[in-house]
């Protein structure tokens, strides 16, 4: 990967953190904290991965993204809107009364979701769905999987794990947001997992751990030809990555602040912008 | 629709029935699958072969959520476990990443109520009806032969939306003719009267005929309604017996709460009539052979016969 393909990763990810905090902020609340954990990964499969069609939405043969933490919606829709699968104006209108964007994924409402999430772990075995549909159908083209970290006490999506494994599900990849916290606060106290690296080898997996907001690393990881397993990827993220008071705030799961906080983070995120034009 | 009942037993096991008419629907329809939970020796499916049958291990809910990845793939999944797992096991996969998804699955609870025998209490569902009920747009049968089965599995198989298929193992009593075809939402009339109504689903039809059939001896000329879908339910058919006779008696295999007496009690409210129902009480199953369970829950002809002689 070039230092310009880099750059312009890097630009497409700031791009998205904008647009996550002016949907959040477009209601005043949300889920903002995993949210932005999550864009640098978006970026990447969204901008140089993915096999996507934003006017062909449900294409068949597309890859599909499923974000089993439902929860990240904020993220994804303004990654989607980004992308041209509907107006960016569009995100303000998150979770306002009949809106297309949910707090949680809705594959029936929201144009480029590929799957409904909201109740944690179900996104583990909905993505081993699609990718084994895929593969009966005879398809060349994968199904990437973020699973969050707290997400991870969920008990199906170890049943999911061996699943995938035990059916070399080869054309699916789990990208695991490891941004060390939960609604309750750390996860290491809540319930602590472990080493997750050795966990999802232990299950089958080829399993590497990367610096989840660096999107050459993420760019490397993603891109690696599977053999015979499914691939993991712990994604050693930040929660609230790219806006330093978000990421210092310890409860910063869903956070509700005043319009002046979201311009102030704005204007921070904008001037970073500048000076990448510059 | 042509009734053959004789009140004799049918050798025919469901569950070998389940696995010939998977076969054969496979070969028809390259989109089907059948997904299974360390269970394929119970349905019958385990002589089947090639990759769309799945057998996703011990893990309900994990298969649920497989089913409606492929549903979403463009597949029409079955999904198999015992009832007991098959509802309350896996209910919020069934209901958020099968109905609220908007993704379509066939699920297949097999030994509902007392037919779960030795497998006692534990595996004992007397609420699976009431669980899939709830999951909006969903439809819910309760097994009463084979004709019904092959129909029933075989029309599922196009229909949109969560459907619960709740059918025991072994044999039944056979009601409709082989070949028969039912209606969604329609119920059928088993047996024709104008003093009373039983409608009865799966193993309770036998009973309530034969329950009739001892009341005929009596002079009373009593009617018996086969719901076939649970739900959608019939009410048209099942508020007009109740307009003409003005006595209903439901009988299911499963607690009075939130099955068949429920979704009857809703049709009927308001109706001057007499209203009675044989279904599990306020209990949980337990372990014993079938026949002792019949009479443990008081899920008999027997019992029908008696609660109609206190309402007329």
């Amino acid at each position: 990967m070039t230092q310009e393909q880099i750059k312009e990763l890097q630009k497409f990810a700031l791009q998205i953190r904008i647009a996550t905090v002016e949907c959040i902020k477009s209601r005043g609340f949300g889920h903002i904290g995993g949210s932005l954990s999550v864009v640098d990964a978006l970026a990447v499969l969204y901008k140089e991965v993915m096999n996507i069609d934003p006017k062909n939405p449900l294409k068949p043969d597309r890859d599909k993204l499923v974000s089993s933490k439902g929860h990240a919606g904020p993220a994804i829709y303004a990654t989607l809107a980004l992308k041209g699968y509907f107006p960016y104006e569009k995100l303000k209108t998150l979770n306002q009364p009949g809106t297309d964007l949910p707090s949680h994924c809705d594959r029936q409402k929201t144009p480029g979701i590929d799957m409904t999430t909201g109740s944690l772990g179900q996104g583990t075995s909905t993505a081993c769905g699609l990718a084994l549909g895929d593969r009966l159908m005879g398809r060349d083209c994968r199904t990437f999987l973020f699973v969050g970290d707290g997400e991870l006490d969920e008990g199906q999506v170890w049943e999911a794990a061996m699943f995938a494994s035990a059916k070399k599900l080869t054309n699916l990849v789990w990208l695991i947001d490891w941004n060390k916290k939960q609604l309750d606060g750390y996860t290491k106290d809540i319930l602590d997992t472990g080493d997750l690296q050795k966990k999802f080898e232990a299950f089958g997996f080829d399993a590497c751990t990367v610096k989840g907001n660096d999107v050459a690393q993420i760019y490397e990881a993603v891109t690696k030809k599977p053999v015979d397993k499914p691939i993991a990827i712990i994604l050693d993220t930040v929660k609230g990555a790219g806006v330093k008071e978000i990421e210092e705030t310890m409860s910063n799961h869903s956070m509700n602040v005043k319009p002046e906080v979201f311009d102030r983070w704005l204007d921070g995120l904008n001037a970073e912008m500048a000076a990448f034009n510059a | 629709m042509n009734i053959v009942y004789t009140g004799e037993n049918d050798s025919r096991a469901f569950k070998n029935v389940i696995g010939e008419t998977v076969e054969a629907l496979m070969k028809e329809d390259d989109k089907v699958v059948w997904l299974d939970a360390d269970l394929m020796s119970c349905s019958g499916t385990n002589k089947g072969t090639g990759d769309r049958y799945i057998n996703c291990g011990i893990a309900e809910a994990n298969m649920i959520g497989v089913a409606a990845g492929l549903s979403a793939s463009g597949f029409k999944p079955y999904a198999h476990s015992f009832g007991c797992f098959a509802s309350r096991r896996v209910f919020d996969q069934a209901f958020l990443a099968g109905g609220y998804a908007g993704n379509s699955i066939t699920v297949v609870g097999t030994d509902p109520g007392i037919t779960a025998a030795f497998n006692g209490g534990t595996h004992m569902p007397f609420e699976d009806m009431a669980l899939y009920r709830a999951i909006p747009g969903s439809y819910v049968f309760d097994i009463t032969d084979v004709p019904m089965l092959v129909d029933v599995l075989r029309k599922c198989k196009d229909i949109q939306g969560i459907k619960y298929i709740r059918v025991p193992r072994k044999t039944s009593y056979q009601i409709y003719a082989d070949g028969s075809s039912f209606e969604i939402g329609k119920g059928q009339v088993v047996r024709d009267g104008k003093d009373g109504v039983i409608v009865a689903c799966g193993i309770m039809v036998h009973e309530a005929l034969q329950a009739a059939k001892a009341l005929e001896a009596e002079g009373m000329d009593i009617a018996v309604i086969d719901p076939i879908t649970v739900k959608p339910l019939d009410a048209e058919l099942i508020r007009s017996y109740a307009e003409k006779t003005g006595l209903v008696i439901v009988a299911e295999n499963h607690n009075r709460v939130g099955g068949l007496t429920s979704a009857v009690e809703d049709v009927i409210i308001g109706l001057p009539l007499k209203f009675g129902a044989v279904a599990v009480e306020e209990t949980f199953g337990e372990v014993g052979p079938q026949d002792y369970l019949r009479t443990r829950f008081d899920l008999t002809s027997d019992h029908i016969v008696r609660l109609i002689h206190g309402l007329k």
